[in-house]
């Protein structure tokens, strides 16, 4: 925390901050109606193709008898990996009193909530009878992956929704006092509502610290579960390339280089677009660099275990599972998505030139695209080779090619996550204002008191 | 409903292997014979005044006691592999009664070649059922589920398409209904039978289920009866006697697999399958076909 300042030098400084970070919340230009266009078309696309896959079933789909968990699982797998991110930055990297990633939390919530959401939803898109999604509830079984899936998943997004409004409350608050008239009266009417009447006191703080607390701890069990359980899917079967024990910490060691990847970029998009360079400086970017390399690292090393070790051994299912993977049908996508979503990278970002923003943010789009494809590698080729030979069937049954409509499907699910992040970032503060005005030294009492006090 | 009691109706008095099947009537003729098909694809006459509207139980009633099953019994099968020259009538059949279209298999004639230098041989595979079911563990909502008298059986009504229990399955035992199942025009509003999972339906798992309605007709699996050439034995594990489909000789389940060496399939597994092969050692036919890729 800096020195403390004066009333007035304090108040000069919250009323800049508070204008930078309220920058997305008031634009509104001609690239922000664009940009809507963009994602509402696309999404409405998407939801057009789902639409057809529910009036003529799962046939429209590539996936047949042999491959009948295709891209949309792999699409499944990618957004819960993502969201995982919501639970390193904003509570490991918190309980482990990490400061410079402060700023950052609401940016991984965004990604958080956006991610596990769209899980939610295409999950039911992979289902052959989504009318009969409620069998869920009245039928559940214990004993099935599935059922422990639904539950963390649903717990997560609870908790990401919390540990994003939570802290937020105070911001409200804030913007109900002193926002500008630049903010749309509806949008001000909703912060209104939304911060439950909010005075500062220290006893409210003193609530708000305990409850973030207890969300933080609760967690770590939830996030770490939802990866793992997702991973059970697969490792729950006897197939080969599924049938690992490894398949928990891997996922989730995958899951914060999918999720690091999403935060950068979307860190680098807000710096820009908002003009946030004294918030998202050179220096959280060197920090997520050196963050990204770590769990960069630790998933090249689930990765050489899970590819290695069997690739030593090559049993008979394995071997074939293996050759498909290293030099057959899949070769190309699974040398790419080690090289340039997993090596290069780290070693591009061992120096210091390459965790500037720039640069870092490529890396980050080549990684996450890369942690999209690696979802379809782990996924696919396993399907493609089950323990006996698949024979009586036409071609489509042997070779898995997603169709359009599988596409526009994914399509959607892009498109929505985004829509999500979107009008989370156009209706609430990127940044925690209080927290980071807090972190300059400005005092509670400035930061809670009425609009225009004291000038 | 009503334009199907006649037709269902002839069934019951043919005793032909599903209720249902007997929808695959062709003609009907003047006078006092009717002219029907039968499952096993036999056209028959029976007499006008022989119809009487089957009796079907409710969809509940169908489901509860498909749940559970014939008390008493541990049914088994046997396959021959020295038999099996790829005649495919058990495919055939067996798509008739559960009414699956030509690509869809809940038996299926494999051909196999265990290693590079080893004969191959024709391997039919139905669902194993086994006893330590990998499928029925990991359903959501309990629509697959192991009976009493060991069947593996679907509960179609329920079942909401995550395909999970395909992932499961080491033998590939399990198909979806990804478009409309076939013919489905001709059955809407036919009761389902959970015991021969007819009719289809789309977005939902099917596969072999030891035509366990037969079996509650005391009659043997439709691919055991039309095998042609006696691969197939059947019956009951408690009895320690099973009977061959084509010749009706029944022999001692035990003797049969300790004489002939019987194995299940990848052991390994845990699976513990209720189908036994007997190895297919002084083929009857030579193997014809040729082995195709995607092997594993």
């Amino acid at each position: 925390m800096e020195n403390t300042k004066s009333p007035a030098e304090s108040r000069k400084l919250l009323d800049k901050i508070t204008y930078d970070l309220t920058r997305s919340i008031v634009k509104r230009d001609e690239l922000t109606n664009f940009w809507y266009f963009i994602l509402i078309m696309f999404a409405a696309v998407g939801l057009w193709g789902w639409i057809i896959q529910i009036r003529e079933g799962l046939g429209v789909t590539g996936m047949r008898d042999y491959v009948s968990w295709g891209m949309y699982i792999a699409n499944f797998v990618f957004f819960v990996a993502v969201s995982l991110i919501g639970f390193l930055i904003s509570s490991a990297l918190h309980l482990l009193k990490i400061s410079w990633s402060k700023p950052i939390s609401r940016v991984a919530e965004q990604v958080a909530i956006a991610a596990v959401a769209l899980a939610g939803i295409i999950i039911v898109n992979d289902m052959g009878r989504p009318d009969r999604f409620l069998n869920i509830f009245l039928h559940g079984r214990f004993a099935s992956p599935i059922i422990w899936d639904v539950t963390v998943v649903t717990t997560y997004l609870v908790i990401s929704v919390l540990l994003f409004y939570i802290p937020l409350i105070p911001d409200l608050a804030l913007l109900r006092d002193k926002g500008t008239d630049d903010i749309p009266k509806w949008k001000m009417k909703v912060y209104r509502i939304l911060a439950l009447g909010w005075k500062g006191n220290a006893e409210q703080y003193k609530v708000v610290y305990h409850a973030m607390r207890i969300l933080m701890i609760l967690i770590i069990p939830v996030g770490l579960s939802i990866h793992t359980v997702t991973s059970w899917l697969f490792a729950a079967t006897l197939r080969s390339g599924w049938d690992t024990t490894i398949f928990g910490p891997y996922f989730v060691a995958g899951a914060f280089v999918a999720g690091t990847a999403a935060v950068i970029m979307l860190m680098f998009i807000y710096r820009i677009r908002y003009r946030l360079k004294d918030y998202f400086t050179e220096y959280h970017f060197d920090y997520m660099g050196k963050l990204f390399v770590l769990v960069c690292l630790v998933y090249l090393y689930f990765n050489i275990n899970e590819f290695w070790v069997p690739g030593y051994k090559m049993k008979t299912a394995e071997s074939i599972h293996l050759s498909n993977l290293f030099i057959g049908k899949y070769a190309t996508m699974f040398w790419t998505t080690q090289f340039l979503g997993l090596i290069l990278p780290i070693i591009l970002m061992i120096f210091k030139y390459f965790r500037r923003p720039l640069p870092i943010t490529i890396i980050s789009v080549f990684v996450l695209i890369a942690s999209w494809f690696k979802r379809y590698i782990i996924v696919v080729p396993t399907m493609e080779h089950p323990f006996l030979p698949v024979q009586n069937v036409p071609e489509n049954f042997v070779n898995y090619r997603p169709t359009s409509i599988e596409i526009m499907i994914t399509l959607f699910s892009f498109m929505a996550a985004l829509l999500i992040i979107t009008v989370l970032a156009k209706m609430f503060p990127v940044i925690t204002i209080w927290e980071y005005a807090e972190e300059k030294g400005i005092s509670r009492e400035i930061i809670t008191e009425p609009k225009n006090q004291g000038k | 409903m009503k334009a199907l009691g006649a037709s269902v109706g002839v069934a019951g008095v043919l005793g032909s292997s599903s209720l249902l099947s007997a929808c695959n009537q062709v003609e009907t003729t003047s006078g006092d014979t009717i002219k029907l098909l039968t499952s096993s694809g036999e056209l028959v006459e029976v007499k006008k005044s022989q119809l009487k509207p089957a009796e079907i139980p409710s969809l509940s009633e169908n489901q509860k006691r498909g749940r559970k099953g014939l008390p008493g019994r541990k049914w088994v099968m046997v396959i021959d592999l020295s038999k099996c020259r790829n005649a495919r009538q058990c495919m055939k059949a067996c798509q008739n009664h559960h009414q699956l279209r030509p690509e869809q298999h809940h038996i299926n004639v494999l051909q196999m070649q265990e290693a590079e230098n080893t004969a191959p041989y024709y391997m039919p595979k139905p669902c194993q059922h086994c006893d330590n079911p990998p499928c029925t563990k990991v359903c959501p909502v309990n629509a697959t589920f192991k009976r009493e008298d060991g069947i593996v059986l679907i509960d179609n009504e329920r079942c909401i398409g995550c395909r999970f229990c395909i992932a499961a399955c080491p033998y590939s035992a399990r198909i979806f209904n990804w478009t409309e199942p076939r013919e489905a025009d001709k059955y809407i509003g036919v009761t389902y039978n959970i015991e021969a999972n007819v009719p289809q339906k789309r977005g939902t798992v099917s596969k072999c289920l030891f035509s366990a309605d037969r079996l509650r007709d005391g009659k043997l699996p439709s691919c055991v009866s039309a095998c042609p050439n006696g691969v197939y034995w059947f019956g009951d594990q408690n009895e320690d006697a099973v009977t061959n489909g084509t010749t009706h000789e029944t022999t001692i389940f035990s003797e049969l697999i300790r004489d002939n060496a019987g194995y299940t399939l990848m052991p390994e597994l845990g699976t513990k399958p209720r189908v036994y092969y007997l190895p297919p050692k002084d083929r009857a036919f030579p193997f014809q076909g040729e082995i195709e890729e995607h092997h594993s």
